[in-house]
C-alpha cells in the first residue's frame, strides 16, 4: 500500500513535467485536469478533464501524456477523459496562479464573482500582471485561446491576457 | 432505446457542428478584431460540444451494430453522412448575412441552447448529462455576448437598427422548430433521457421578449413556422455546407492532417 503511493506520487512528479502547449507556463497539475491516477504493476489509467470542449490542447495533451508513460516503463496505458464534475478555474493550483503571473498572464478570480453577470454589467476588476494595477478595463470578453479575455491596464498602458474564471 | 438515443445524440452534436462551421466562415472577416476572436472562439466551443456528442454517438453505434472493419468515428459522422442525414435545426444552416443576422442567430441559438442544456444536465444518461453540464459553462458566455449585441445594434443607430429588424424578418420563421419534438424527441423525453423541448417555448419566448424590448425591437407575431430541419429535410444551404466541410474527406478519402 505504501509502495503504491509512493509510485503515484512520483507519477503526479512527472505528470508534473507536462506543460500546456497553449499556455507553457503552467503544467497540467498546475491546470488541474488531472483528476485521478489508477495503476497497477503494468497498467496505468489517467483521468483528465477538458478545460473547455473544443480546447485542441487536450489532443496534444492526451498524446504527451501516453508517451511519458510508456518511457516509464507501463505497457498498458488507458487515458479517460471525464467531463463531470466540470472543469473549473478554482481548481488550478496556487503554484499555477502565481506562475501565470509571472509569465504575463492575470490569473483567474476566485469563481463567486463572474458567475451571475448581468448584461452590460461592469467587467470584472482584475489586477495588472505587469504593474499590479487594479485600474485595469476589459478590451474583449474572448481572448486568444477559449480560456483567456483580453484587458489592458490604465497605469502602464499595457495590454495582457487574463485568464477568465470559468 | 438505442436507436433514438442515437438519434437524439446525433441532432444534438449537428446542431453545434452546422452553427460552429458557420460562425467559422467569420474567421478573418470579423468587423472588428476582438469580435473576429469572439465569434471564432464561440466557434470553437460549439465544435467542441459536436465532437463530445458525435464521439458518444459512434460509441453507441458500434455497440449496437456488429463489429465490421469501419467502425463509427466522430470523424465518419461529421464527414461522411449525407445531407438528408442531418438532424440540425433549420435555423443553424441560416447564411451568416451580415453582421446582424449572424448575431441574431447566435442569439435565438444561445437561449434555446441555454434552456436546454439546463434541462439535460437532469438526464438519465450519464453522458449527456456531463456533456450538457460542461457545455453550459460556455454557452453561458455565448448567450451573454451575443445578448448584449442583440441590444447594441437594435438600441443603435437607425441603420443598425434596420438590419436587426431585417434579420427578424429572415430567422424568426426557424425559430418555431426547436420547440416542435421530432419522433427521437419524444422517445428522448419519455424516456428521459432527453428533454421535452415543448416545454422550453415559453421561457424561451419570455427571455427573447425581455431581451427585444432592451433593443427597442418587437418580436413577430403569428408567423408561418418551418420546420424539417430535425427530419433531414432542410433547407437548400445545407448542401453548399456540407460541399464545403466534407470536401477532403470525400476527395481523398481517409486523408489525414
Amino acid at each position: 500500500m505504501t509502495i503504491h503511493a509512493i509510485n503515484k506520487k512520483a507519477i503526479y512528479a512527472y505528470l508534473e513535467e507536462i506543460k500546456d502547449p497553449e499556455v507553457p507556463a503552467l503544467s497540467i497539475i498546475d491546470l488541474g485536469i488531472v483528476r485521478d491516477i489508477k495503476m497497477n504493476e503494468e497498467e496505468i489509467e489517467v483521468i483528465i478533464t477538458p478545460t473547455y470542449t473544443g480546447c485542441p490542447a487536450m489532443d496534444m495533451i492526451t498524446a504527451t501524456i501516453k508517451i511519458e508513460l510508456a518511457t516509464l516503463g507501463f505497457k498498458k496505458i488507458k487515458i479517460t477523459q471525464v467531463l463531470s464534475p466540470a472543469w473549473t478555474t478554482d481548481w488550478m493550483s496556487e503554484e499555477g496562479k502565481r506562475k501565470l503571473k509571472e509569465y504575463g498572464i492575470a490569473p483567474p478570480n476566485p469563481k463567486q464573482q463572474v458567475c451571475d453577470q448581468k448584461l452590460f454589467a461592469a467587467a470584472e476588476t482584475v489586477q495588472c500582471p505587469h504593474c499590479n494595477s487594479y485600474h485595469t478595463h476589459r478590451i474583449s470578453e474572448f481572448g486568444s485561446t477559449a480560456c483567456k479575455a483580453l484587458y489592458q491596464c490604465d497605469d502602464c498602458k499595457e495590454p495582457f491576457d487574463y485568464f477568465k474564471c470559468h | 432505446m438505442k436507436e433514438s438515443l442515437i438519434q437524439y445524440s446525433l441532432h444534438l452534436a449537428d446542431n453545434s457542428l452546422i452553427l460552429g462551421q458557420r460562425n467559422s466562415e467569420w474567421c478573418g472577416h470579423g468587423p472588428v478584431l476582438e469580435q473576429d476572436i469572439a465569434i471564432t472562439n464561440i466557434s470553437l466551443d460549439l465544435i467542441g460540444q459536436a465532437r463530445n456528442f458525435y464521439q458518444y454517438s459512434a460509441s453507441l453505434i458500434n455497440q449496437t451494430i456488429q463489429p465490421s472493419n469501419n467502425p463509427a468515428t466522430e470523424d465518419t459522422l461529421a464527414y461522411l453522412r449525407k445531407e438528408r442525414e442531418f438532424k440540425n435545426c433549420l435555423l443553424v444552416e441560416q447564411p451568416n448575412g451580415d453582421w446582424a443576422q449572424t448575431i441574431l442567430r447566435q442569439y435565438f441559438f444561445s437561449q434555446y441552447q441555454y434552456l436546454l442544456y439546463q434541462e439535460l444536465q437532469q438526464s438519465k444518461d450519464e453522458q449527456l448529462a456531463a456533456v450538457a453540464e460542461k457545455s453550459l459553462k460556455e454557452v453561458t458566455y455565448h448567450l451573454r455576448w451575443s445578448s448584449e449585441w442583440v441590444i447594441r445594434l437594435g438600441d443603435g443607430t437607425e441603420e443598425s437598427h434596420q438590419r436587426m429588424l431585417k434579420a427578424i424578418d429572415e430567422l424568426w420563421r426557424y425559430t418555431g422548430e426547436f420547440f416542435v419534438a421530432a419522433n427521437y424527441e419524444l422517445r428522448a423525453s419519455s424516456e428521459s433521457f432527453g428533454v421535452d423541448v415543448s416545454k422550453l417555448k415559453e421561457p424561451w419566448t419570455n427571455k427573447v421578449k425581455e431581451v427585444f424590448s432592451e433593443a427597442t425591437l418587437a418580436v413577430p407575431e403569428k408567423i408561418f413556422m418551418q420546420t424539417g430541419g430535425k427530419e433531414g429535410k432542410h433547407t437548400e444551404h445545407l448542401g453548399y455546407i456540407l460541399t464545403a466541410l466534407q470536401y477532403m474527406q470525400r476527395a481523398y478519402p481517409n486523408s489525414e492532417w
